[in-house]
């Protein structure tokens, strides 16, 4: 699982029928002080995750795992939100 | 598997309800000096890993899924051991 900010999202009309029904954000990949790393993907949101908001998100097959039809068509899902971090002697809170 | 270190952890309230009361850790990949290769990833701790270990990682859902008891659980990394030392060929390090 890695960690992602959400920075936007995406809205597609004619698509799967199984991602019907499921918002489609754009997160960037972030470091353990939230700084932006490079990597920057489309993920479906399984939680309510907002812009701006630090999230947790599962990576490859298992990002099927969340959704009730095991042919939901998705390789990055989010499956959390992540309000602290505790690392090195630094909290970071997140609103 | 591979090799990693623990930078701290992480927390969630707002999750997908089949990962409720599991330890969120997050890590990076290390080579075996343990210099730091990877970027930051999330993992789920089985062994009480603490911050600053060097620890063993398994990158495979369905085993994660089993080694958890859970059949919906969205992960996909678990810290599987605490690592004490590691030895190449007569050249040992103590982790920690």
């Amino acid at each position: 699982m890695i960690l992602g900010r959400v920075v936007g999202n995406v809205v597609s009309t004619g698509k799967w029928k199984t991602l019907e029904g499921w918002k489609i954000l754009i997160v960037d990949q972030v470091d353990e002080s939230l700084s932006a790393i490079g990597n920057r993907f489309i993920a479906l949101d399984t939680i309510g995750a907002g812009n701006g908001e630090i999230v947790m998100v599962i990576e490859s097959r298992e990002a099927t795992i969340p959704f009730e039809d095991p042919n939901t068509p998705t390789d990055m899902a989010v499956v959390g939100i992540i309000e602290r971090i505790n690392c090195g002697g630094d909290h970071i809170e997140i609103m | 598997m591979f090799l990693g270190k623990v930078l701290g952890n992480v927390v969630a309230t707002i999750k997908n309800k089949n990962l409720d009361g599991t330890k969120l850790m997050l890590i990076r990949q290390t080579d075996v000096h343990g210099t730091l290769t990877g970027k930051p990833q999330i993992a789920v701790d089985t062994v009480d890993a603490g911050e600053g270990d060097t620890v063993i990682l398994m990158k495979e859902g369905g085993s994660a899924r089993k080694l958890l008891k859970r059949a919906g659980a969205p992960v996909n990394l678990v810290i599987v051991g605490v690592v004490d030392t590691v030895d190449l060929g007569g050249w040992t390090q103590v982790a920690k």
